[in-house]
């Protein structure tokens, strides 16, 4: 056999395993649509759940979710990236940042129902917030930090070391060259993970279980410390809770939030695509 | 007083190599002097110094003093800022920083806390015609500074350490990568520049240091082998391997 064809063997193989990968999520995605299109309509975005929830739309599950998202970027992001660039820029290889690195991996193994309860313990009772909007995002917030720091750090390292040497040649302080050079160039990478870690959060049920869900409250909430409904459990509760459910119904849910979720996805990568044109080096 | 005076001066990386070992040194204002010597001999590590770039390189130690203008960079009080705008570097591989060229020229003004439009625009123009850019980029100053050439990024790179109206322009081999006539526009502008500032130059070979030296010392593992005028030292070296090297015996 020639070099040539062992070469054209090879790609052959790759390529038919590479579309193996692909087709589940094809199925899956196409399972949920074919399923639960039926459902999806403009009342079932825009109406609160009726009648036991059998009847009527999604709405109030839909903009929890939505602000359960923006709440764990509001928690999860500064801190993140104030960890990344403490970790990339700052800290060296020492004790603190062995201990923090070995805390980063731990997190990111627990699993999201541990979370959870630590939300109720550490949020909902200790901190007295109640279940709420607030102890919800801190806890959703906790969890996507791993994933986070540890894209942003890789975002940061990736920007080229000469940068730095010429912003500090001009008399820029260490700060003001993460600030004015590091943080630009690294955002693409940043804004990457954190869209990657959003879309992690908005599709858990664990987490929000004790620390925000509503089983059913059909009005929105009013402040940080009330309740909402939010789609992953809204989806746990109508497909396992109520009986007599459509099940156009539970599959238009799920639909819905696998739009949100996939949207996010893309939203990253044209972030990442675009941002990536605009770099010259 | 010389500008720059060096004493005993040892420097240490972290790994334990000993880059620099008893130098002594005296550079005197408004000259071209030229480190040189073959890889490896210390010349940019040298020069890191003068500028306290050297604390880029991590547990890295120093023994000695150096001197701008009689105060010791190393003294706890020094304002490691103000002294790297007023010790300039340019690098052997001009890197420009992302953004247009006025964004460059800028960079170190605005990160010193300058406001002044008028005043930016005036040293930019100015930088520019010493570095003999300006014909080229006054009409483009807006655009991006990664579409110039590898030798107008080099004048750029030279023009934004002038912009600094600094006291002492260090370059570190700033004609590497450039063609005879980029460098030839280079050297040039330094003839003007030395009435100004003053510089201190790894050259790009022992041709160029003798073409633009007034002063030179040659430099061997990290020592400094002889120091001179540069008509006595290209032509009647006084050591041995200062010959060797400038005839080509050895580097």
């Amino acid at each position: 056999m020639t070099r040539q064809q062992t070469h054209r063997i090879a790609i052959t193989v790759m390529t038919i395993v590479s579309a193996i990968v692909v087709i589940p999520i094809i199925m899956v995605i196409g399972y949920v649509i074919w399923m639960g299109i039926s459902a999806v309509n403009w009342e079932f975005l825009t109406q609160a759940p009726r009648n036991g929830m059998t009847e009527g739309g999604i709405m109030p599950a839909i903009v929890g979710t939505v602000i359960l998202t923006l709440g764990t970027a509001i928690v999860s992001m500064p801190l993140s990236i104030a960890t990344a660039i403490y970790l990339a820029e700052y800290a060296g290889d020492n004790r603190v940042t062995r201990w923090v690195r070995l805390a980063m991996v731990n997190l990111a193994g627990i699993p999201s129902i541990v979370y959870g309860l630590f939300g109720l313990g550490a949020f909902v009772l200790f901190a007295g917030f109640g279940t709420s909007i607030i102890a919800g995002s801190l806890t959703l917030g906790i969890m996507t930090m791993p994933v986070v720091i540890s894209t942003s750090e890789e975002a940061i390292l990736a920007v080229p070391q000469q940068f730095r040497t010429v912003s500090l040649s001009l008399g820029a302080s260490k700060w003001q060259t993460i600030w004015h050079q590091i943080l630009p160039q690294a955002l693409p990478g940043i804004l990457t993970g954190m869209i990657l870690g959003l879309g992690r959060a908005a599709g858990e049920t664990a987490p929000i279980l004790f620390t925000v869900a509503a089983f059913y409250l059909p009005q929105l909430p009013q402040s940080i410390f009330d309740q909402t409904m939010a789609l992953p459990y809204h989806l746990y509760v109508i497909a396992t809770q109520v009986p007599g459910m459509p099940v156009s119904i539970q599959y238009g849910t799920a639909l819905v939030l696998l739009g949100f979720v996939l949207s996010l996805t893309l939203i990253a990568s044209l972030v990442r695509t675009f941002m990536r044109r605009q770099r010259e080096w | 007083m010389d500008i720059i005076a060096v004493k005993n001066l040892y420097f240490t990386y972290a790994d334990g190599g000993e880059a620099l070992r008893n130098i002594n040194l005296a550079i005197p204002r408004n000259q071209i002097f030229v480190l040189f010597g073959p890889s490896r001999a210390g010349k940019s590590t040298l020069m890191r110094l003068f500028n306290r770039l050297s604390d880029l390189s991590e547990n890295a130690t120093h023994q000695g003093n150096v001197l701008i203008d009689g105060n010791d960079v190393f003294e706890p009080g020094t304002d490691v800022y103000d002294l790297r705008r007023r010790i300039s570097m340019v690098f052997a591989v001009p890197t420009p920083l992302p953004g247009s060229i006025y964004d460059n020229l800028t960079y170190g003004l605005r990160m010193s806390g300058m406001r002044d439009r008028a005043e930016m625009n005036r040293r930019v123009e100015r930088s520019l015609q010493q570095a003999a850019l300006w014909d080229e980029v006054k009409d483009r100053l807006k655009t991006s500074a990664f579409a110039l050439s590898g030798g107008q990024k080099q004048r750029l790179c030279l023009a934004r350490s002038l912009a600094l109206e600094p006291d002492v322009i260090l370059l570190d081999n700033p004609t590497s990568g450039l063609d005879p006539l980029s460098t030839a526009t280079v050297e040039e502008s330094l003839y003007e520049l030395k009435r100004r500032y003053t510089i201190v130059m790894v050259p790009h070979s022992v041709q160029q240091a003798a073409r633009v030296a007034d002063q030179a010392a040659f430099m061997l593992d990290g020592e400094v082998i002889e120091v001179d005028s540069a008509d006595k030292l290209f032509i009647h070296p006084k050591s041995k391997r200062t010959e060797d090297y400038i005839t080509g015996r050895f580097g």
